[in-house]
């Protein structure tokens, strides 16, 4: 295996082909970027197809192989393609979808046809024409990676160049008309972009998938960053990566088509970010609800534990609770539970007493704390305009201790308008159940006045 | 001179005028309302002046000349709904897109345009979410996005497609707070408004548009029952003579 990896490697055409796929990766990968932000992966994948016809029109007009002549009839049929879906969706009640499809499957029919047509005649130059439809690398020779070379790198250096205008214009058309960009010339520049892009890459990954080529490395760079350029860096590089793997392993085993094995590769990458991107990708969201879960489940059985006693220390009962106490009160598994309070146990902020669970000292501190907290944020929400100065969206992390003095004091002030003040200081938590059980009566007394007082 | 002026502008989409022959001339350094029914044409008159919608007559002048030449002048707020919040960007680039029509084709915005974009940011209470992804703001921050990228474009002349729509109240009070900013340092505010109960209290004039121009003047004046139903035909009830405090639209 690795010794084939070196004699491939050594042989200069594979060094030439593979330099070809390389930079027709990153061009690709470039484009296909802005192809799906601006919603056009389909169109990507109408015009590879729809070039079919164009190629073999051209074979049959100049009656040999050549890749200038390929280029251009390709890149018409394809620009053809492109103006028939846009008059059906204008003059009919047809929606984008259908007419891609309608037009798509026309123009690769009608090329299939030719190419039959094409291979039957008795002319000896026809053959490799096929390699058109699924695409093979190794039959690049030396001006055709010459051309594919050129124009890629020319690509790059108009985006490049553009890339202001062209991420305006992506994201957001009316403004960029507003501020007097040519909007209608970026639009036909850019398209004619993406078909130059589409165009190449048809002999090396073929019509049927070259429309992958655009996609896969550019919704793949997407899982990894937040930002346009980084982002069409890292599609470049996955199509280069991906161009590379394909022309290498295609070349390894016996001529096999290049496009399958390119797009397989580039597949393989793009479930690779699909799970393990950070932020975006399926573990890191999976880890990140887990962990969110686990700190409200015991946030729950603390606010619980507490909101039962602040009740109970009005009364002469005692604050000790069952499970079934907790749960009618909030509702979660009982599994659930079970592993909080023994979690909460552990960490000293409750004890057990038989069958009954009460708030340690320490338990109380912190029971507290997370109490005041959510009922300042529910003052918050209730009077969102008088707080503007706060903004708070609901994906930030809502701490009272972040909040300046005299902002916090006016939230207390409301809460306690409100009746929504923890009642119950942390520090009577510590005295212990019996104590409270000695002088119950006279400090239910002074709880209720200072419960009034409030 | 007038910081907006239009003449017999009429707009058509198919073969239905949405506007119909609207002459109008706005005060300089005033907060301007423009109010009517769904399919009025408000937000297509704003479109028609910044010349994204193809004109079927009439013309429009910013300070006496054409809008192309006039360009740097003018600051835009498209609705918010127009654009997918999703494209990887964060706030602040957002914002400096306000600049790219002072930095020209081919350059980048330099350290000068992010000082400008950083403190549009600031004026409206976003500058810690700079760094943020625009998909991650709630629907009142991306407003403020894209106020701030206004503010940005430095420009004499604001308009505004439906700033308030879908905004928490903070970000509303925000806005108008910003709008009353603006209209001290002597700018133009054209705001396309969709609540009538808020009228009165946001705006200096009032243009009620339903397809025509129907009133334009100092709010005070031109904000009456008659004028109110002229434009929105029968279907305002008022439960109250005075255009002030309640009514009910009906559908």
């Amino acid at each position: 295996m690795f010794n084939d990896l070196i004699l491939t490697l050594q042989d200069a055409n594979t060094q030439w082909v593979l330099f070809g796929t390389i930079l027709l990766g990153v061009a690709s990968g470039v484009l296909g970027s802005f192809a799906l932000l601006r919603k056009q992966s389909l169109i990507g994948d109408a015009m590879a197809h729809a070039a079919l016809p164009g190629i073999c029109l051209a074979f049959l007009l100049y009656g040999t192989k050549s890749i200038g002549w390929f280029l251009v009839g390709a890149a018409l049929s394809g620009l053809l393609a492109t103006y028939f879906i846009q008059v059906i969706i204008n003059h009919s009640r047809i929606k984008e979808d259908t007419a891609i499809g309608l037009v798509l499957s026309v123009f690769f029919g009608f090329g299939i046809v030719l190419l039959t047509k094409i291979a039957q005649s008795e002319n000896g130059n026809q053959s490799g024409l096929d390699d058109f439809i699924f695409g093979q690398a190794a039959s690049l020779v030396g001006n055709d990676v010459r051309v594919i070379s050129g124009v890629a790198v020319v690509l790059l250096i108009v985006t490049w160049l553009l890339f202001k205008e062209l991420k305006l214009f992506t994201f957001d058309r009316q403004f960029a008309q507003g501020i007097g960009l040519p909007t209608g010339l970026l639009n036909g520049l850019l398209m004619a972009l993406i078909v130059s892009a589409v165009v190449i890459g048809l002999q090396a990954v073929g019509v049927i998938l070259m429309a992958a080529m655009l996609i896969t490395p550019a919704i793949s760079a997407r899982y990894w960053t937040d930002r346009l350029d980084r982002m069409v860096i890292v599609a470049g590089t996955i199509g280069a990566l991906s161009g590379m793997l394909g022309t290498l392993l295609s070349s390894m085993a016996n001529r096999l088509p290049t496009g399958p094995v390119i797009v397989l590769s580039a597949t393989v990458i793009f479930l690779i970010s699909l799970i393990f991107a950070p932020n975006r990708g399926l573990v890191s969201k999976g880890l990140k609800l887990y962990r969110i879960r686990k700190i409200v489940a015991r946030e729950t059985v603390l606010q619980t534990m507490y909101d039962l006693s602040e009740e109970a220390s009005i009364t002469n009962k005692k604050l000790l609770f069952s499970k079934e106490e907790l749960l009618t009160r909030r509702k979660m598994a009982v599994r659930k539970l079970d592993s909080n309070l023994k979690r909460l146990e552990k960490e000293g902020y409750v004890q057990r007493k038989e069958d009954l669970w009460y708030l340690t000292e320490s338990g109380g501190y912190e029971a507290h704390e997370i109490v005041l907290n959510n009922r300042l944020f529910e003052i918050y929400t209730m009077y969102e305009m008088k707080f503007a100065s706060l903004q708070f969206a609901t994906n930030d992390v809502w701490d009272y201790k972040h909040i300046g003095s005299s902002t916090l004091h006016e939230l207390e002030q409301l809460m306690a308008v409100h009746e929504r003040t923890p009642k119950l200081e942390p520090k009577y938590f510590g005295e212990g159940e019996t104590l409270r059980k000695k002088k119950s009566s006279q400090r239910a007394e002074k709880r209720k006045k200072e419960v009034k007082s409030l | 001179m007038n910081p907006i002026q239009v003449s017999n502008l009429t707009v058509a989409y198919d073969r239905k005028p949405v506007l119909q022959e609207v002459t109008f001339q706005m005060p300089e350094g005033k907060l301007i309302g423009v109010v009517g029914p769904n399919g009025a044409g408000k937000s297509t008159l704003i479109k028609a002046i910044l010349g994204l919608v193809p004109k079927a007559s009439g013309s429009v002048e910013i300070y006496g000349k054409s809008y192309r030449t006039q360009r740097k002048l003018v600051g835009y707020v498209p609705q918010r709904g127009s654009v997918d919040w999703d494209f990887p960007t964060n706030a602040l680039d957002v914002v400096l897109m306000g600049r790219y029509g002072h930095v020209g084709w081919f350059r980048r915005p330099g350290k000068k345009d992010t000082a400008i974009a950083m403190q549009a940011l600031d004026k409206v209470g976003m500058k810690e979410y700079a760094d943020r992804q625009i998909s991650q703001l709630s629907g009142g921050q991306q407003q403020r996005v894209f106020l701030a990228r206004a503010l940005a474009q430095d420009a004499t002349v604001y308009f505004m497609d439906e700033p308030f729509v879908g905004v928490d109240a903070a970000t509303e009070k925000a806005i108008i707070s910003l709008l009353n900013e603006l209209k001290a340092q002597g700018k133009t505010v054209l705001v396309v408004h969709h609540d009538l109960q808020t009228v009165k209290e946001y705006f200096d004039w009032t243009l009620l548009l339903n397809k025509q121009k129907i009133a334009l003047g100092p709010t005070e004046e031109v904000f009456t029952v008659e004028n109110l139903q002229k434009t929105y035909g029968g279907r305002l009830a008022f439960l109250d003579s005075q255009v002030s405090p309640s009514y009910v639209v009906q559908p």
